[in-house]
């Protein structure tokens, strides 16, 4: 019973760094995903209006296509990222 | 052969086609119905999300909105994507890894209680059956267009098709049958758009031609788009013109209803494993981004080749005159969609020409009044008929505009599809075996299932023949119940253990009662026509449209949750245990019934 219960705590310890590691990446992600969509998409547009993209500027371009390219690569960042970190902690499925 | 015949030809073979995917899947068990026994590749899967996701306002609507906007309806485009980087990081991976069929069971487990269940169940069944109600609609009209029949017939038809291959098939035949979908209606979006980027810049690749060069002046297309429009008195292209606060609002109310919408949730039910969610969610961008990334290119240079059939000889020489309109083949799908009632001009100073320009704008009294303008001659142009009249108005051949009524009716079909066997899932498994009678056999589950899904047809069509507003309207309840009362509850789910059954309860219902009253408020109560006490062009807050309020009924959620947990007894141990379970990918089983 006194094995198991430290076995458990440990298994907490690692759980723990394993979440914490994972929100750290989430909170990076999801920083990026709003500048590039509310940010240089809308709201810091102004900003950039100096950069011209074929015809019009920078904030324009990422309104209608930059934002979803971003998008894409977040969330395949985020999928290689997860499963190397699951096998780190020792958390993956296999 | 005529262009009826040929429409008939590739509406026909491609029905052929997902009826008899429908009848190779067929659903054994009650896991191969909701879920596909979890044997779906996360591409096969990405890609029937991607179908099963983009509906007839994906397909039909949005490039028009955009083309006669310009810049202010980026919002659908971000919107619309956007919400899957939510659905990957916040919620994908833990739904799969909990490994039951539907979202209410989670949120029944999860917060230990049959009322938070309940409650998701109704937020569920109303965002689904409006969003589907939509869809219908939009069957109507497509199939009445395209087999020249009345709207009415269309969409009993439409209903029969739904009815086949979502009831016979479930899941497994949804999933296979949405990847031809899926193959068709992205063939039918991109030819036109291919053979257009062509003739206008040169450019084979639409997203990148919207950033080239115009072939005939060699301005870059925009600036070129942007010249034509303002001198026609339209306001500019590329600039910002609404309030800023509500444009971040709507892009962020269809984001989180995206991530909230019960069909597309279910969709990360059905792969094998927790990693492969991870993947499915980019998969499925990848192929909804093939046609949000031609989406505007396509509105770009409709609106150019518009004004253009317009003003051939330029803005500064005279329009185009009736003549030619009714008489030369390159303005025959003028007369073509007049029929339809939804596009119209009227020689209104008898000169034999057609002025197409914005007599609402002071700045062009004085060219007006100089040139004898009497108003703006092509008097209406519905937004929606844009993708579906593109290939006519570029001279395309009369297969492209068979294909492109092909992918118009899968778009709305598939979506209609995923949404009902939601429906049924919540009526089946949520509300009868995991409420009313728990002891119910799989067999009789799975006939419920059915049951259910064709009476929600019955209803679907009931409010499709009168629907409660226009399809926007509709659409707009259904995003904003999703992201107000469904996502904020899944979040808090899986990201706190301080939020308890109360605090979850609360806060569904603080989101999804503000967000309705808000709606109601400006929409008319239960959509009723004259009831609305606000109108959109003048909305309650400030600049806050109803459509964006659905933000803020999440943070409403978000709070209200918060406060009362917070208020109420802790959340138990077993509870605790499940929610840390749920944050660690291994031992992922295949899903378990509900009990």
């Amino acid at each position: 019973m006194v094995d198991h219960s430290v076995d458990t705590s440990e298994t907490a310890t690692k759980d723990a760094g394993y979440w914490s590691t994972n929100i750290r990446i989430i909170g990076i992600c999801l920083a990026i995903w709003a500048i590039v969509s509310f940010g240089f998409g809308i709201i810091l547009r102004p900003l950039l209006s100096g950069i011209s993209v074929g015809g019009a500027d920078l904030g324009f371009w990422f309104a209608q296509q930059g934002s979803i390219l971003v998008f894409l690569a977040l969330i395949f960042f985020y999928a290689w990222r997860m499963n190397r970190l699951d096998k780190q902690y020792g958390v993956d499925e296999e | 052969m005529d262009q009826f015949t040929l429409n008939l030809l590739f509406v026909g073979a491609s029905f052929a086609l997902y009826i008899g995917i429908a009848i190779w899947a067929r659903a054994g068990s009650t896991s191969e119905f909701y879920a596909a026994g979890r044997g779906v590749h996360p591409v096969t899967n990405g890609m029937a999300t991607a179908a099963d996701w983009m509906s007839a306002a994906s397909f039909i609507s949005m490039a028009g909105l955009i083309a006669f906007t310009g810049y202010d309806n980026s919002s659908f485009l971000m919107g619309w994507t956007g919400g899957y980087v939510l659905l990957a990081l916040l919620l994908a991976p833990y739904l799969r890894k909990f490994g039951k069929f539907t979202v209410s069971e989670f949120i029944g487990d999860r917060f230990y209680s049959k009322t938070a269940r309940m409650v998701a169940v109704i937020c569920l069944l109303v965002a689904s059956i409006t969003y589907v109600i939509g869809q219908m609609q939009g069957v109507g009209i497509a199939f009445g267009r395209f087999l020249e029949i009345d709207a009415f017939w269309g969409l009993l038809i439409g209903a029969c098709v739904v009815f086949a291959y979502a009831v016979f098939g479930g899941m497994k035949g949804v999933t296979y049958t949405q990847v031809a979908q899926y193959c068709v209606l992205i063939t039918a979006y991109t030819i036109p758009a291919v053979f257009i980027s062509l003739q206008l810049t040169g450019n084979p690749i639409p997203a990148l031609g919207l950033f080239g060069d115009h072939q005939g002046s060699g301005e870059p297309l925009l600036a070129k788009l942007n010249q034509i429009v303002t001198d026609l008195g339209f306001a500019e292209y590329t600039a910002a013109h609404g309030s800023t606060i509500n444009m971040v609002l709507f892009t962020l109310s269809l984001m989180i209803g995206t991530a909230g919408l019960p069909h597309v949730i279910m969709r990360f039910f059905t792969v094998p494993k927790v990693s492969d969610a991870r993947w499915s969610a980019g998969w499925s961008l990848v192929f909804i981004a093939l046609l949000y990334l031609t989406a505007p290119a396509v509105g770009a240079m409709a609106r150019l080749n518009i004004s253009e059939l317009m003003w051939p000889n330029g803005t500064d020489a005279p329009a185009v005159s009736v003549e030619q309109i009714e008489t030369d083949p390159e303005y025959a799908w003028m007369a073509t969609w007049q029929k339809t009632g939804l596009l119209g001009w009227e020689d209104k100073n008898g000169d034999g020409m057609i002025q197409y320009y914005n007599d609402a704008n002071p700045d062009l009294q004085a060219k007006a009044e100089a040139n004898g303008w009497a108003g703006n001659e092509l008097t209406n142009f519905n937004r929606d008929i844009l993708v579906l009249a593109n290939p006519e108005i570029a001279s395309l051949p009369g297969w492209v505009i068979g294909l492109v009524a092909a992918g118009g009716l899968a778009a709305a079909l598939s979506t209609a599809a995923g949404l009902l066997l939601a429906i049924s899932s919540a009526v089946s498994h949520d509300l009868l075996k995991g409420q009313l009678t728990p002891n119910m056999s799989e067999k009789s589950e799975l006939m419920a299932a059915r049951i259910s899904m064709a009476a929600a047809i019955v209803v679907a069509v009931l409010l499709g023949l009168n629907p409660p507003g226009f399809a926007a309207q509709t659409v707009a309840l259904a995003f904003g119940l999703a992201a107000a009362s469904i996502f904020p509850a899944l979040m808090m789910g899986i990201f706190s253990t301080r939020i308890n059954n109360v605090g979850a309860v609360a806060g569904m219902l603080a989101g999804l009662v503000v967000t309705l009253v808000y709606i109601f408020l400006h929409k008319g109560w239960f959509f009723i026509p004259d009831t609305n006490m606000f109108t959109d062009a003048d909305p309650l807050l400030g600049p806050i449209k109803s459509t964006s309020f659905g933000a803020i009924g999440a943070a409403v959620n978000f709070a209200v949750a918060y406060v009362v947990s917070g208020m109420t007894k802790e959340t138990p141990q077993h509870i605790k245990d499940l929610v840390e379970s749920v944050r660690i990918p291994r031992g992922a089983g295949a899903a378990v019934e509900g009990h």
